[in-house]
């Protein structure tokens, strides 16, 4: 096996999802080397030796200095067709996920994703990939190399190896329509408040709610149970974007739960659900899931948590 | 303006799904409809096409014959016409196939813009786009939140895990929209009662120069080995309001000490 992992990085950091799909790659076993593209990021490949890679590719030009997944896919088919990868591996976000397609297409490979894990069966590699709201596993695989797949966000924990990498620098030939796509403003947080992605405790308000202005009722639970509130307009705000939560208790208010809004929550410890939608998908995964009108039930909810926690 | 919809014909929302442990594929034997986040890609093609006072929104999608059906609300919705691809030598078409036959029912079109909606709601694909864009060889901007267009350019706001990037492209540019950006209107009965009437258009893979053996199973990369039972979480309990819901909710938290 030669498997190249794609590394992505924000801010001069090394993504930890990435880090974790190397760690699982160097288990797999075999040759495993990282590329590493963008502007002034040739510090980063040295860290990467230290997760399982032996060699790390690194293109370092301003034409790669935004987060754009088309010049991507040019730097890594001709990587992956001068080295010969039989595998390219991806830990899955909103910008891996264009480049994996984009390449698959370009190489005609065949790309598996939301895989939660992969092995080795019967001398084949097998990808694990939860369906249909993760109501059943899936074995899938490749039919022709090189494999390509997505893992899912936060699936590999990343393992020091203790080895080095060697680093060699490539100069991709870009494509006009691969630049035709131009940032005008990248990505800085729109923080308002604290980072729920370290809280205990999440109460989490979707459509259910009605609007913004019927936020205070998530908040005054949230409050009430020591935690934090999140209001969420659109199920898009966690899990499809990667960001995954994993709190102690998640109280799901008014969320219907598709499966992206799973997917960034299903490893919080306790699970609550107040829907009014007797079918919808939450309930599917909810430790405790109330059928009912959430404006009726969670100010009672919360006059009850503070009586208790006051008693 | 032209604009090209992408869309996919799903099982309903509400319908048991289940994958057939023969083929391994997705039963679609039962009730259809249309993939719920292209309803929002429809409804921002609608805008784009009203909004530059002409051109014509087609939504163009890959399925069975009877996918017609789902994409007929597109169409009451305000949509123009509807080309579908279907064949049965398409059947089972992975991630480079679909793109494959897609990207050849889209050359045919040569649109302005070409829109997909988030994700499918059945395979929870959220890749194809990118996969189209490099066939087309157009500039693409995906997670859309946002989408303005001026001068032969779109501007889109693209949600990440760090916040919002704005990204511009010239036109013709492949557009994938998250379901943020709108609030999809509904089709009103005159849209619903003309909807039939509209150009519907089934094509073949041979109508569009695509071979057999690039579609279907036979032009996938891609495999399904076997089905199991995911890993138990444990017991679920769904109870329905009797107004004593908050007690019983306190009661919960309480054996498992999370207060």
């Amino acid at each position: 096996m030669k498997t190249l992992v794609f590394l992505e990085h924000h801010e001069g950091k090394l993504q930890q999802d990435s880090l974790g799909v190397l760690g699982k790659a160097a288990a797999l076993g075999g040759e495993v080397e990282a590329v590493l593209l963008g502007e002034g990021v040739e510090q980063l490949a040295a860290e990467a030796g230290k997760f399982g890679a032996s060699r790390v590719y690194v293109a370092d030009d301003v034409l790669l200095a935004a987060p754009l997944p088309q010049p991507r896919v040019d730097a890594l088919e001709s990587l992956v067709n001068d080295g010969g990868h039989d595998t390219v591996l991806f830990a899955a976000s909103v910008l891996s996920a264009d480049v994996a397609a984009g390449l698959a297409a370009r190489l005609g490979a065949g790309l598996n994703w939301d895989l939660t894990d992969l092995v080795e069966e019967d001398g084949r590699l097998v990808g694990k990939r939860p369906a249909l709201g993760d109501a059943v596993y899936v074995d899938v695989g490749w039919t022709s190399e090189p494999r390509l797949a997505l893992i899912r966000s936060g699936t590999f924990e990343p393992a020091e190896t203790g080895g080095s990498a060697e680093v060699e620098k490539i100069e991709p030939r870009l494509q006009d329509f691969s630049l035709a796509a131009r940032m005008v403003e990248q990505a800085h947080e729109e923080s308002e408040g604290p980072s729920i992605e370290d809280a205990d405790v999440i109460v989490a308000g979707g459509r259910g709610l009605g609007g913004p202005e019927n936020f205070a009722l998530v908040e005054e639970l949230a409050k009430a149970l020591g935690g934090d509130a999140g209001w969420y307009p659109y199920a898009a705000q966690v899990g499809q974007t990667g960001k995954t939560v994993s709190p102690k208790l998640y109280v799901a208010v008014g969320i219907s739960g598709a499966i992206q809004h799973k997917v960034g929550m299903q490893s919080s410890g306790l699970i609550v659900a107040i829907n009014k939608d007797p079918n919808a998908p939450i309930f599917e995964y909810a430790d405790f899931g109330v059928v009912g009108d959430l404006h009726e039930i969670v100010p009672k909810l919360t006059e009850l948590v503070r009586a208790r926690k006051a008693a | 303006m032209k604009i090209a919809v992408c869309a996919k014909h799903v099982p309903e929302a509400t319908a048991q799904r289940r994958l057939d442990p023969q083929t391994k594929r997705l039963d679609r034997s039962g009730e259809g409809t249309l993939n719920q986040f292209d309803v929002h890609a429809v409804e921002e093609a609608l805008k784009l096409r009203d909004a530059s006072g002409e051109g014509e929104v087609v939504i163009v999608s890959l399925g069975p014959e009877r996918a017609l059906e789902a994409m007929r609300k597109a169409l009451a919705m305000g949509a123009d016409r509807v080309v579908l691809v279907s064949d049965e030598a398409a059947a089972g078409s992975d991630l480079v196939a679909t793109s494959r036959v897609l990207a050849a029912a889209l050359e045919r079109e040569g649109a302005d813009v070409v829109l997909f909606g988030q994700q499918a709601n059945d395979s929870d694909g959220a890749v194809l786009w990118a996969a189209v864009a490099d066939r087309l060889q157009r500039p693409l901007i995906s997670q859309v939140a946002e989408l303005t267009h001026e001068d032969g350019k779109v501007r889109g706001k693209r949600q990440t895990e760090f916040g919002y990037d704005v990204i511009e492209a010239p036109l013709p540019a492949v557009i994938a929209v998250s379901d943020a950006i709108n609030e999809p209107r509904y089709p009103s009965l005159k849209g619903i009662m003309g909807a039939k009437k509209k150009p519907q258009e089934t094509v073949s893979l041979g109508d569009l120069g695509v071979g057999a053996d690039e579609a279907g199973e036979a032009g996938s990369r891609t495999e399904v080995y076997a089905l199991s039972d995911p890993p138990a979480r444990g017991d679920t309990v769904k109870i329905e309001d009797d107004g004593s819901a908050a007690d019983k909710i306190l009661q919960f938290l309480q054996e498992k000490k999370a207060l």
